[in-house]
């Protein structure tokens, strides 16, 4: 767990004004604990992301809401995916030769509409 | 650790924006958090952002031109990504979800499912087609001396199936990728053909030998005769013995089916079975009223108290 002072310390690009801005509009959201914003490793590796986002890549202020969003929506899909895939996984193998070849049915470029 | 200059694209003269615009660019296109998916970007990452911190630094830029420092001067401490913990079990705060933990195993069942219609190429995965399994009924005698046939399949495909020499009832073909197409180069699934043998009129197999109940004339069987009989490779003469009676068992060596593992042939057994004559026999009868056996014959003996 890393504290405001910590994190600024850590990143030697990140602006502690900056910081703070996102945790007003919750891109990051610390943990409060008797009055001290406390950082999860999870957490202090999304600010160093969003630093990278923000003064590397120089993606401004007012864009980086809809870059997280979308990064945050990849994530989601990326675990809902994985759960169907471990879900399939778990099938027989000729279920999950099935599955994949109905896949390639319906992704592949020589798919036929049925209707 | 490969040279920076090399790693980031620029030339040994370039200026500190060109740097910091080769590495944007780069950043932008490896960054591992957006890229959650793809394995080999965190590595290039990482070397892409040792390049960046070496030549950003003008002190340790200078350095490494004059050959005082190497390459990997300037590497960063191991970083942890935020998508390890994004893709990982814990995460759960920004889009909440049932965890399930990053694994290969998935990423390599989700890249082959998707190998067709994915936009990135991915390295290649060949997966093999399905099986399929029929089931083909064939005569008794396309078993017993191997046939080949052709078989058309519901879908229009046409199938050569190779009948061997002494299959046997409900043995298994497998022809070999003749099974459902693979994808990504794969190979295609294996065709199992179950044989059904219809049962003959009057050949029955049992093991290797074939077994056949011909029938002999009375005079025949009493006489003896030298008869055709039918074999699994055609008509064979026999001489049916003086005195022959039904039931009575006469083997034809080497007329049954060869086996598939000696090379051996089984025999072919035959069983006589007297029949009368089928029209009337005036003569024959009047014979057998006149007629005083030798013995007193009782072949119902054993069966009555």
């Amino acid at each position: 767990m890393m504290r405001v002072d910590d994190l600024v310390a850590a990143i030697s690009s990140l602006q502690r004004s900056d910081l703070e801005a996102w945790i007003r509009e919750q891109l990051v959201v610390p943990q409060h604990e008797a009055g001290t914003l406390l950082f999860t490793d999870m957490e202090c590796a999304r600010v160093r992301l969003i630093c990278m986002l923000h003064y590397e890549l120089e993606i401004d202020a007012g864009t980086l809401p809809v870059v997280l969003s979308l990064v945050d929506q990849l994530y989601d899909t990326r675990q809902r995916l994985l759960s169907l895939t471990a879900a399939v996984a778990a099938q027989e193998k000729d279920v999950q030769a099935a599955i994949i070849a109905a896949i390639e049915l319906n992704a592949g470029p020589s798919a036929v509409d049925k209707s | 650790m490969n040279d920076p200059y090399e790693t980031l694209g620029v030339s040994r003269s370039a200026t500190d924006k060109e740097i910091k615009d080769a590495f944007k660019k780069l950043a932008r296109k490896f960054h591992p958090d957006l890229h959650p998916g793809d394995k080999e970007a965190e590595g290039k990452f990482k070397d892409i952002s040792a390049a960046n911190d070496l030549l950003k630094d003008t002190e340790k830029r200078r350095r490494f031109d004059a050959g005082e420092i190497d390459a990997s001067g300037a590497e960063r401490p191991q970083e942890r990504f935020y998508r390890d913990f994004a893709d990982g079990p814990a995460y759960a705060s920004h889009a909440a979800q049932d965890g399930f933990g990053n694994n290969e195993e998935l990423e390599e069942f989700l890249a082959r499912a998707f190998a067709g219609g994915g936009r990135r190429s991915q390295a290649e995965f060949r997966v093999r087609g399905q099986d399929v399994s029929y089931v083909l009924p064939v005569e008794f005698l396309e078993v017993a001396n191997g046939a080949a046939r052709t078989i058309t399949l519901p879908e229009g495909k046409t199938l050569q199936v190779t009948i061997p020499e002494g299959a046997e009832d409900r043995q298994t073909l497998r022809l070999k990728e003749q099974g459902m197409p693979g994808f990504g180069g794969g190979p295609a699934g294996d065709a199992y053909v179950e044989l059904h043998v219809e049962p003959h009129p009057f050949f029955r197999r049992k093991d290797d030998n074939i077994h056949v109940e011909v029938p002999v004339t009375l005079r025949e069987a009493a006489l003896g005769a030298r008869i055709e009989v039918p074999t699994i490779s055609g008509p064979v003469t026999v001489t049916v013995p003086k005195g022959s009676n039904t039931g009575t068992t006469l083997r034809l060596r080497d007329r049954g089916i060869r086996n598939r593992k000696s090379g051996q042939r089984g025999h072919q057994l035959i069983t006589l079975k007297v029949v009368l004559p089928a029209a009337e026999e005036p003569e024959l009868v009047a014979f057998l009223e006149t007629w005083h056996p030798k013995t007193q014959q009782d072949p119902r003996k054993e069966m009555l108290p």
